[in-house]
């Protein structure tokens, strides 16, 4: 009797949520009708989403979700952020109070398999490293046996750690502070010796927060990968697609040397594949029931990879590194949009 | 054939109706959120208390916890690590509210007006703010380990701590000094700057409330019992000692008590400057597994069963030992 008022309740719920119209996946047609997209991103990480003294949030982040905003409605402003601690993030996306999480995401199989999300690729490539002040005179992580390690809980970053020094029978200290800003205050008042996080993160905290960048060095190792993707929730394939083309849109375009800048010349093109990719051919935006000119209005509006990163990460000094194209040297690399 | 029953009865049948009501809604939330996780398949369950934790804790009384140990473990360790300060914190803040509650009643005016000054400032500053406050003048006053100041002999004091000398509880009897070598020293007993602020923080916020419950108890004291002790001859001091703390703090048990309560679980405020206090460590398991229902029902559980115990003990006390004004 118990189980029927259950289901009967449930019932009574599924109808009414499908007394709204269903024509694609939940995720876009209910960011449709609220007319914005619902974006999780970080609470203030220069170079990936940070507010700039204007209050406009800026970042590569922040941009990807401009995309995806630009292919579902073709304007960039339908976009609401919600910054998200490292605590939150997860549980705000599966929660369904954001649509997209798009917050320096390492994607880990446990993260893949067990939380209901799935990664829909890689943004960014990186890997953890260490910096250390430069009057410490260490040359090399395996230097490091019982320094006092300053790192935020609750990220890969922590059992990176835990795993080298294990690896490398060293001891260390962890000093765990949840909000960054803490964090970075405890490691330049010199509460610990070190601070890890991810390469980028050591870049951005060194050209945020140091009163003089020479003496402060960041050390050679990088002791993981951690590839960075924007993630969606489970059981919505449609909204996967569109997140998961919008981010191979971005990186196709730089391959095929359209910019947001030239790309109403190369809207006249007569090459097929920047024909097909800009929508003056085909039908590929009905296939994800998105207009045609969908990658058109993330090249125009947001500009492609390359633009982005350029914008964003090499004012901080951030060289492209792993994240040039794949014939370039690096490890970007789209599906052929056709 | 509800109207047949007697007052007392209907009275228990509501009751009895109600309670159902009450466990049917909370069966149902909780089967809603089971069914939710598993059709998303999002892991749920308490397994993972057993799987390897991976990570370090910076500090563990009585245990030694290394990243190999389980997330059982490492939640033991956050929950002895609570004990300590929030324990150590109210004992301290008793002795220190004490003294507070009696020297705002003192005749000496610059006493008075200090703790005036003391419980007005650290009552409406919020908690976490001091806790900031501490952790910044412990870590940017003090100086790197390697010029330490050195205070007494195996001492050492600088921004990573406190490092006492323990004398080791085996025979033969020998006395551990910290020295300092490449990072931080090794040996003897470190008090982390995280515990020191956290510990002054609590105490003293702590401290201030009680201050104030205190002083109420002692201008609650009969007026009788001044005269009658001035006229046997006793002095201001022996006055207090003898006749009026014994009978005002037996009044201030339970107000105290709450106190002692919201002491233990302002200890979570620990994750704020990184003491790894149970919350702290629950919420990195949290984060690490995925599980947030599992791991919230943890520390509320934890919480509750460490403030229903001291009630209970409280309620005990005050039961055998109170004043009773009037009704009972």
């Amino acid at each position: 009797m118990i189980q029927a008022t259950k289901s009967s309740i449930n019932t009574l719920l599924l109808i009414l949520l499908l007394t709204t119209q269903a024509n694609a996946g939940p995720t876009a047609d209910s960011a449709l009708k609220k007319g914005f997209i619902q974006c999780g991103v970080n609470t203030g990480l220069a170079g990936f989403a940070q507010p700039d003294s204007a209050g406009q949030w800026r970042g590569i982040d922040v941009d990807f979700c401009r995309a995806v905003a630009a292919a579902l409605f073709g304007e960039t402003k339908k976009n609401r952020y919600t910054p998200l601690t490292a605590q939150q993030r997860f549980t705000a996306l599966q929660s369904g109070e954001v649509d997209i999480l798009s917050r320096n995401t390492t994607w880990t199989f446990a993260r893949d398999a067990s939380l209901g999300l799935n990664f829909v690729g890689v943004n960014f490539y990186d890997g953890q490293g260490f910096m250390v002040t430069k009057k410490r005179h260490v040359k090399s992580a395996k230097q490091l046996d019982g320094a006092a390690i300053c790192v935020q809980p609750g990220t890969t970053t922590e059992l990176n750690l835990a795993d080298y020094f294990r690896a490398n029978n060293m001891k260390f200290k962890p000093v765990v502070i949840e909000k960054l800003e803490e964090v970075l205050n405890a490691y330049f008042a010199g509460r610990c010796d070190v601070y890890t996080t991810d390469v980028s993160g050591l870049i951005a905290a060194r050209a945020s927060r140091a009163a003089n960048s020479g003496d402060h060095i960041i050390l050679p190792e990088v002791i993981s990968k951690e590839p960075f993707g924007p993630v969606v929730r489970h059981g919505d394939d449609h909204w996967f697609d569109i997140v998961r083309w919008t981010l191979f849109a971005m990186i196709e375009a730089e391959e095929l040397g359209i910019t947001s800048k030239n790309i109403d010349q190369q809207a006249q093109s007569s090459n097929p594949v920047i024909q097909r990719f800009l929508g003056t051919k085909g039908d590929f935006g009905k296939m994800l029931k998105l207009d045609n000119r969908w990658a058109f209005n993330i090249i125009k509006q947001v500009g492609n990879y390359g633009e982005s990163f350029e914008r964003n990460l090499t004012p901080l000094g951030l060289d492209r590194g792993m994240n040039r194209l794949w014939n370039k040297g690096g490890l970007m690399y789209a599906p052929p949009l056709r | 054939m509800v109207r047949q029953l007697d007052i007392r009865q209907r009275a228990a049948l509501y009751q009895i109706f109600l309670l159902a009501g009450v466990c049917l809604a909370g069966w149902y939330f909780i089967a809603n959120a089971v069914d939710n996780l598993l059709a998303r398949r999002i892991a749920s369950g308490f397994g993972f208390l057993w799987r390897e934790a991976g990570f370090e804790i910076g500090e563990s009384t009585l245990l030694s916890f290394g990243a190999a140990d389980s997330y059982f473990k490492a939640l033991t360790v956050g929950l002895l690590n609570t004990f300590r300060v929030a324990l150590l914190a109210v004992v301290f803040s008793t002795v220190i509210g004490v003294a507070v509650g009696l020297a705002r009643l003192s005749p000496n005016w610059l006493l008075t007006k200090l703790a005036s000054t003391y419980v007005e400032l650290l009552r409406n500053i919020p908690l976490v703010v001091q806790l900031f406050f501490w952790y910044a003048v412990i870590t940017e006053s003090f100086p790197a380990p390697a010029q330490a100041l050195n205070p007494l002999p195996g001492f050492y004091l600088s921004n990573r701590g406190l490092a006492v000398p323990t004398i080791s509880t085996l025979l033969p009897l020998a006395i551990d000094y910290p020295a300092f070598s490449g990072f931080n020293f090794s040996g003897g007993v470190v008090l982390s700057p995280e515990f020191t602020a956290l510990f002054l923080g609590l105490a003293l916020y702590t401290a201030a409330f009680i201050g104030e419950i205190v002083r109420a108890g002692i201008l609650a004291v009969d007026r009788g019992q001044y005269e009658a002790a001035q006229s046997q001859g006793l002095s201001p001091a022996q006055l207090m000692r003898l006749i009026i703390l014994p009978q005002a703090l037996r009044l201030v048990v339970p107000p105290v008590t709450s106190q002692y309560l919201n002491c233990i679980k302002n200890s979570s405020l620990a994750v704020a400057i990184g003491y790894p206090d149970l919350v702290s460590i629950a919420n990195t398991t949290i984060n690490q597994t995925g599980q947030a229902i599992e791991g919230i029902a943890v520390i509320m559980l934890v919480y509750l069963t460490i403030s229903l115990a001291i009630s209970a003990l409280m309620n005990r006390y005050n039961r055998r030992f109170a004043l009773r004004g009037g009704k009972t």
